[in-house]
């Protein structure tokens, strides 16, 4: 179903952890939001395969996987790829909904993204209990600094007050981007994957809806994202 | 042939067609203030006032008898030395393959050939150059470049024609220009040249438009001796062709139907009519921003892809057992509310299948299918992932979306590529495990190696000399009138391998086509010798043939290769086409439909060409 068929044919196989006790995979929904063109399918593209290609915008969703191992815990990322383009705004919340982690793109070089970001900030927020998804705000495009109008600072300024996480990133160069995919997976696991249904188990055929997943478990609400 | 010549090479003139079930002003009326209208705009306008006509569409003259035409075709081939030398001469002399344009067009396009290639003449270009001069001009001074203004927008970084200067004289060169705009004359889509650029050229359109709607009328097309402009209304969008490609009009509105299709795939209908009711002067550009792309692509497609002509989708051939298993394949993995399951390999089809309980008595129109294989040809963004996008196909309903699933099946290559259509959108993990069984079980047959393989085929297969290229395409006809409407063509080779040479074929085809379909005379049976090429193009009740021979067949030649030619695509349809399309449902496959019944029209055919001998 996923990518990562070739590289993780069976579950057998994500045990290479040297721990005895058989590692657990779980499953993360993270959904890529902001506007068209700030590098969110380059950013997924480097999440899984770690290139870079040039890209048309996006249809609609794309949907990608990739597996990250932890110390005590496989993860089985889930990457929702959202189009930024106006006309499939109205069905974002068809991706959004559920997700565990969500990443806030703008590009550093374009400020009306910066503000869009805190517009996609506001509708999660409306939409999601706090403490439920773990969101993080992501500058690309960092290689741009001669011609950046958003600084590194009023971002993590942002982030502070709404209480975010933030990195910047460069899709084209790689900069912080396995970074950034491993503090998301760590932080999702801490927050929402060591409470009892924060995380769903990964099965080889998941039957198990993701959307379907009650947002309003009340388990998850104690983590408050934020530093 | 004359009338005929004369009615389709309209020279000059602006057509007009009464909506129906509205009263029409007198035609003097209207033709003169159309001239007067010719005056205001155009800056030729002695030329203008002596040549415009206003044509008006009769029903009646659209739809001339069968008997009539059968006559027309039998005294085209009858006279047909006669009308090959004509053709032939033309051809000669215009240095085109368009044969009839007639005198009147001719003799304006000498007089314009003095003024050179600047404004004279070429009243359209004139016209929206001017509108470029006024934009410049009166009453924009102070405001700041529309290119600039296009900046502050959220524009992504992907431009293709977008950024060429409107002013310059390539831009006018352009073979095919198409432009949408909205009903309050605001700018939606430009195939060259940025849309902020030419607002005020789409405004003239626009007033143009609207000009004739206040005389209860529609502008449908105005001709001047270079170009045809095409006008096409859709509720509140219009949608603008000029071209000096010199196809027929029916075929360039054929095309902007397209465009328009394509829109609504994207938006829907209802959405479009919404936002407009809402917000007469709304930028729809906002919604289409990012879509551009797929536009230039499906214009490109039109351009040099014979399917949109034909109004019929092109299968790969591959051997009937292989496509039975594909087919299998697809049929195993279901799932509820799934509707459609198409393969594709190298943007073509192999396959599709459909659900027959959720669609009764639907079928897939070739034009839904054109466009969503636009759609997946113009967004290598599909290369990365699985897609799950809503969509609508406009033919089967304009106003709702289905969800596709799109992925590919052979990455890193990513040239066979499965689409799933379902109407819930909430299948997105249902429909991704049909595509895993699908994988599963094409690997275990073997599938995708065997698919590799295929190839389109070579005329050389045929066994007819002289034959360089040809599209076949098979009517519906009651037995299979559920089907998806197909045709075969094999590659097109030396001497039609060069992008020009083969858009000349092309040309050739198109020419043939609209004769073939002329609304005012249309033919049976055309007998073309053109300076490099013969050509023969034949429609009969159960299909459309158009063939293409080198230049020096003999007529008999060229009648007998047909003969052989029909008698082997029937040896091959198997092959050549997607026969019984599946569907899944409880009640087994009516194997008695589809083309099974063809053996006796076949022969009937046949024989109906050897009697026009
Ligand atoms: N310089 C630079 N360019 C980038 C970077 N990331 C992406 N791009 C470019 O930005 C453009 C848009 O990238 P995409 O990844 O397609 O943008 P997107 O956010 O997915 O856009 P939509 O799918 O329309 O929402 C492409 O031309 C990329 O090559 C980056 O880190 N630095
Ligand atoms: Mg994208």
């Amino acid at each position: 179903m996923g990518d990562d068929h070739q590289q993780v044919p069976g579950g057998a196989q994500l045990h290479r952890n040297t721990l005895s006790r058989p590692v657990r995979t779980f499953r993360v929904k993270m959904v890529l939001l902001g506007s068209s063109g700030v590098g969110k399918s380059s950013l997924a593209l480097r999440f899984v395969k770690d290139e870079f290609r040039n890209t048309s915008p996006t249809v609609g969703c794309a949907y990608l996987t990739r597996v990250v191992h932890l110390n005590h815990a496989t993860l089985r990322f889930e990457i929702w790829d959202t189009a930024g383009q106006e006309k499939y705004h109205s069905v974002t919340p068809l991706y959004y909904r559920g997700a565990h982690a969500a990443l806030l793109v703008y590009d550093i070089s374009k400020r009306e993204t910066f503000i869009r970001a805190q517009v996609w900030l506001k509708e999660l927020q409306t939409h999601y209990i706090p403490g439920s998804t773990v969101i993080w705000l992501v500058g690309n495009k960092g290689d741009l600094e001669e011609v950046r109008q958003v600084s590194a600072q009023e971002g993590q300024n942002l982030a502070d007050e709404k209480g975010l996480l933030f990195t910047e990133t460069s899709a084209l160069s790689g900069e912080q981007i396995s970074e950034l995919l491993l503090d998301v997976a760590h932080r999702v696991y801490e927050c929402i994957g060591a409470q009892q249904g924060g995380l769903s188990e990964w099965q080889e055929t998941p039957f198990v809806h993701m959307h379907h997943r009650n947002t309003s478990n009340p388990l998850a609400s104690c983590c408050k994202v934020g530093p | 042939m004359e009338r005929d010549n004369h009615q389709e090479g309209e020279a000059e003139g602006v057509k007009i067609c009464d909506p129906p079930s509205e009263s029409n002003p007198p035609a003097d009326t209207l033709a003169t203030s159309l001239s007067l209208l010719g005056n205001h705009m155009f800056p030729d306008p002695v030329e203008r006032n002596d040549s415009a006509t206003v044509n008006k569409e009769e029903p009646a003259d659209s739809l001339p008898s069968v008997d009539t035409a059968e006559e027309q075709s039998q005294d085209a081939n009858l006279d047909s030395n006669q009308v090959t030398k004509l053709e032939a001469e033309e051809t000669e002399n215009s240095g085109q393959c368009h044969s009839d344009v007639s005198s009147q067009s001719q003799s304006s396009e000498d007089a314009a050939a003095d003024n050179g290639q600047g404004d004279s003449g070429e009243f359209v270009v004139t016209m929206l150059a001017k509108a470029k001069l006024e934009e410049q001009g009166i009453g924009v001074k102070g405001r700041s470049s529309p290119l600039l203004e296009a900046g502050t927008q959220e524009s992504p970084a992907f431009i293709s024609h977008r950024d060429e200067d409107v002013t310059a004289d390539s831009w006018r060169q352009h073979r095919k220009h198409v432009f949408v705009l909205s009903e309050a004359g605001k700018p939606i889509y430009s195939r060259y040249g940025s849309e902020e650029a030419l607002s005020s050229t789409m405004g003239v359109m626009m007033a143009l438009v609207s000009f004739v709607q206040s005389g209860d009328n529609i502008i449908r097309s105005v001709y001047s001796e270079g170009h045809t402009v095409v006008f096409l209304q859709k509720g509140p969008l219009v949608l603008v062709c000029v071209s000096s490609s010199r196809q027929s009009e029916r075929q360039l509105r054929g095309e902007l139907l397209y465009v328009y299709y394509q829109i609504i795939s994207m938006l829907t209908q209802a959405s479009i009519s919404r936002i407009f009711e809402h917000k007469k002067n709304y930028d729809l550009r906002r919604l289409l921003a990012g879509s551009e792309k797929i536009l230039d692509g499906l214009l490109n497609l039109v351009d040099s892809d014979p399917s949109f002509l034909l109004a019929a989708v092109h299968c790969l051939p591959i051997a009937s057992s292989l496509r039975d298993s594909l087919s299998q394949i697809l049929q195993k993995a279901i799932t509820p509310n799934l509707v459609f399951s198409i393969l594709i390999a190298n943007n073509q089809l192999l396959t599709i299948i459909q659900e027959k309980t959720v669609i009764e008595d639907a079928r897939l129109e070739p034009a839904d299918v054109h466009l969503l294989l636009n759609l997946i040809g113009a967004s290598s963004a599909f290369q990365a992932g699985e897609i799950w996008t809503p969509i609508c196909l406009p033919l089967f309903n304009p106003d709702c979306y289905f969800y596709a699933y799109i992925s590919y099946l052979d990455p890193p290559e990513c040239t066979v590529c499965l689409l799933l259509l379902s109407t819930d959108k909430e299948a997105f993990y249902a429909v991704a495990e049909c595509k895993r069984k699908i994988e599963e079980a094409m690997v275990a047959q073997n599938s995708l190696s065997l698919i590799a393989k295929v190839q389109s085929y070579s005329v050389s297969q045929v066994g007819v000399s002289d034959l360089r290229h040809f599209m076949y395409k098979p009517f519906d006809v009651p037995d299979n009138y559920r089907q998806l409407t197909q045709f075969t063509s094999p590659e097109m080779e030396a001497p039609y391998s060069s992008e020009e040479e083969k858009m000349r074929l092309l040309d050739l085809y198109r020419y043939m086509h609209s004769r073939i379909h002329s609304t005012s005379r249309p033919l049976k049976l055309i007998y073309h010798v053109a300076e490099r090429e013969t050509l023969l193009a034949w429609v009969t009740s159960k299909f459309e043939l158009y063939t293409c021979f080198s230049p020096l067949v003999t007529k008999a030649c060229a009648i007998t290769a047909i003969t052989k030619l029909l008698r082997w695509i029937k040896k091959e349809e198997d092959r050549l086409f997607i026969r019984y399309p599946p569907k899944y449902s409880t009640t087994p496959n009516p194997s008695k439909s589809s083309r099974g019944g063809k053996s006796d029209q076949q022969d009937s055919t046949d024989n109906g060409f050897l009697s026009l001998l």
